[in-house]
């Protein structure tokens, strides 16, 4: 591969933006393209290959297309999924190491900053605001999930009524069935409906019966990337 | 991000690490999976980041053809060629190099130029 090729991928990865890198595999063409254009061995690009390209840059992974009797590899680099946490609690401390080793971009929130700091989560990307005024920035898309985890019905509901706006692909409350029903009936109170509501696991988790802080990260984990890929229990 | 302890890492970082390699100086190899067909334990797009000092990171299968890809990517940092390799229970060298779960997989080997 060429170095610009490399560079120009690795610059839009940090971006955060999608890219798909073309291959040709006898011919050696090499192209790469992102929401802003086309770049590489540009010259008589046949317009199927960039149809295909684009549209296979809404997916994940890699597929091989045959165009003009050439074989092309497109290979998708997309912006990585996202985990928002609310609650630096214990079970955060053990879920975020895993959720990074899973390819998740991770972000904590929690106001109380005795909780949430860089002692008690080094290298984390940590937020001190309160839910309500830092979620609605933060862009909750379809590759973003969502749990609250601090107990505490003023940090986490807000944060869950945010996710509730969002397409977010997993809603998560940490809390026994019983805290959980009160929750859902105030969240009712604002105007979700139960179908919408249907949304946030509760209480959270695999029901795996691990009962350690690392064994509640590992069931919470397990929930979201079953959710991700559309798995039922 | 490197985490300590980590190897399979994600596609994304890898591209990273394979410009972090060759910004060091070290000649550099990539592998991609390309197509899998029946059982194979990476998906097409997985990557494998080899550089001329022997030292890799990242996985094309469960680890079975990886030694073969290396080999194979140390002539091309040679060359400069890039290559095709296939591995599957049908070839002849699947007794030694081949997937245990019966897969097939076809994987490009290039050069980072």
């Amino acid at each position: 591969m060429k170095r610009e090729m490399l560079e120009r991928l690795v610059a839009a990865r940090r971006k955060n933006q999608s890219v798909v890198l073309l291959r040709g595999l006898s011919s050696g063409r090499q192209l790469l393209i992102d929401d802003m254009g086309t770049y590489g061995d540009t010259a008589d690009v046949p317009d199927e290959l960039l149809q295909r390209a684009r549209e296979a840059l809404r997916r994940d992974g890699a597929v091989t297309v045959e165009i003009a009797e050439e074989r092309y590899l497109l290979q998708i680099f997309s912006s990585p999924p996202r985990l928002i946490i609310i609650g630096a609690v214990h079970i955060a401390q053990a879920l975020i190491p895993m959720a990074r080793i899973a390819g998740y971009k991770v972000t904590l929130i929690d106001p109380r900053t005795a909780f949430a700091s860089s002692e008690r989560f080094p290298d984390t990307d940590i937020s001190n605001e309160w839910p309500e005024k830092i979620m609605p920035g933060l862009s909750l898309d379809c590759r973003t999930a969502v749990i609250t985890l601090s107990h505490d019905a003023k940090i986490d509901e807000p944060a869950l009524r945010a996710a509730l706006e969002s397409e977010a692909f997993y809603i998560g409350a940490l809390g026994s069935k019983k805290n959980h029903a009160k929750r859902l009936k105030r969240l009712a109170e604002h105007g979700f409906s139960d179908a919408t509501l249907a949304r946030i696991a509760g209480p959270i988790g695999l029901s795996l019966g691990g009962r350690s802080p690392a064994e509640i990260a590992i069931s919470i984990l397990a929930q979201i990337i079953q959710s991700r890929y559309g798995r039922e229990d | 991000m490197t985490q300590a302890g980590v190897t399979d890492r994600d596609p994304q970082d890898l591209v990273e690490l394979a410009l972090e390699w060759r910004q060091s100086g070290k000649s550099v190899a990539l592998a991609t999976v390309v197509q899998t067909w029946g059982s194979s334990p990476r998906p097409a797009g997985s990557n494998l980041v080899i550089a001329d000092d022997g030292s890799f990171e990242g996985s094309v299968s469960g680890g079975c053809v990886e030694g073969e890809v290396i080999r194979a990517a140390m002539e091309v940092i040679r060359d400069g060629r890039q290559q095709m390799l296939e591995f599957g229970v049908t070839d002849d060298e699947a007794w030694q190099v081949g997937l245990a779960c019966g897969g097939q997989i076809q994987i490009l080997v290039e050069p980072v130029e």
